[in-house]
């Protein structure tokens, strides 16, 4: 059995790398005028959604580290705290598991889907 | 509230064995200064309920015995003036979250068994020196502040019937055995933390606390559970990572070699008894 001292201290983990990722997201991508990022918005005179930009970021290998690990850390943090809040109603324990092994699945199927995605976006993005 | 004369008690009453559920019962009694919720359940049993049941003790809020729900409030019956709750028609419910054995009388068997297995002592390899003393332990200034506050609980049971937590999930722990738990981790005399978190790491662990902090609100004697909750979540999300700093339970003084009595000091009167 995972205890919950484990998940905990990963759930607080999780947290840590959604604020700094997602930190890093709104400079890249809404303050830019005020903290220019050269390596993420490498084209100077665009906008960081314009095509050019967008390129350049996706042919970094960085790029999908990034996408992937955010994308485990929000998964993690997001479908952990919403068993805690299932849980929060005091279901029939049978219930509580299937919603903990639901999560799992969902969880484990959308993290697939989304590294594919961003790695798939990287390799097409090197062949421009 | 000068002017009050009567206090109205509305009391949740339950005798298992006669009632199949809980009822409320209404007594008026003559209202004097200084009159203590818990005394006014005394001129009730005394002149109007003599089958009236609750639990009590030292009157002077250190026993812990009296706690019971007052206008929707966890408190201790003995502690709370009445002319504190700025009205005279009082609502006394058993506390919340627990079962009831009869009238104002909560079965607290629950809360104490797992504060039993919590390890609430110290916890060290020299077990043979607690039993027998010979010295005393080191303990600094700053030490002692680490869990001092922790160690005025009186066990009233208020917090646990404050905790919205404790309302929904049966498997959690509850407010007073967890910041017993932080009490001891705490103490610098203490070697207990690894047996303390082998019993709290499951699902009745710190975890389930969101802290809405009602079990500090009606603490009777101050203490801050919510707080030990999370200072004990920290402490045990730091060990996981090994970023915990371990402590060495603190060692006895040792006895001066030639004692020498300093000069000046009385001697102390002998004993009379």
């Amino acid at each position: 059995m995972i205890r919950d001292q484990k998940l905990w201290a990963w759930h607080i983990v999780a947290g840590l790398i959604i604020l700094v990722l997602l930190g890093l997201h709104m400079v890249t991508m809404h303050l830019e005028g005020l903290v220019p990022l050269r390596v993420l918005n490498p084209v100077v005179g665009k906008a960081p959604i314009d095509w050019e930009n967008v390129v350049a970021r996706g042919k970094a290998v960085t790029m999908p580290v990034i996408y992937v690990l955010l994308l485990g850390a929000a998964l993690f943090h997001g479908l952990y705290g919403f068993t805690n809040i299932v849980r929060e109603a005091n279901p029939p324990r049978w219930l509580a598991r299937t919603v903990t092994a639901l999560a799992v699945v969902v969880g484990l199927g959308l993290f697939a889907l989304g590294s594919w995605a961003a790695v798939a976006a990287h390799l097409l993005a090197r062949k421009l | 509230m000068s002017e009050m004369t009567k206090v109205t008690y509305r009391i949740r009453r339950y005798d298992p064995n006669r009632d199949a559920a809980p009822h409320y019962e209404t007594y008026t009694i003559d209202y004097t200064p200084g009159l203590t919720v818990l005394e006014g359940l005394w001129r009730i049993k005394e002149t109007l309920a003599p089958d009236l049941v609750w639990r009590a003790s030292c009157r002077m809020g250190v026993c812990g015995s009296c706690g019971m729900l007052i206008n929707g409030m966890a408190r201790l019956a003995c502690n709370t003036q009445i002319s504190d709750l700025g009205t005279d028609q009082l609502v006394l419910a058993p506390l919340p979250n627990f079962d009831i054995i009869r009238d104002l009388v909560p079965d607290l068997m629950p809360m104490i068994r797992t504060h039993q297995e919590l390890h609430p002592y110290l916890v060290r390899e020299d077990g043979g020196e607690q039993e027998g003393p010979t010295g005393e332990y080191y303990q600094s200034v700053h030490d002692l502040e680490q869990y001092l506050q922790f160690s005025y609980c009186i066990k009233c049971a208020c917090c646990m019937a404050a905790c919205p937590t404790m309302a929904t999930d049966p498997t959690y722990a509850g407010p007073m055995p967890l910041a017993q738990v932080q009490r001891y981790n705490a103490d610098s005399r203490d070697g207990g933390f690894g047996v303390r978190e082998e019993a709290v790491a499951g699902e009745r662990g710190p975890w389930r606390c969101h802290y809405a902090g009602e079990c500090s609100r009606v603490c009777p004697k101050g203490v801050d559970p919510a707080k030990a909750i999370q200072l004990l979540k920290r402490q045990m999300v730091l060990d996981y990572f090994g970023l915990r700093r371990a402590k060495c339970p603190s060692k006895l003084v040792e006895k001066p070699a030639n004692p020498k009595r300093r000069e000046g000091i009385p001697e102390a009167p002998k004993p009379t008894v």
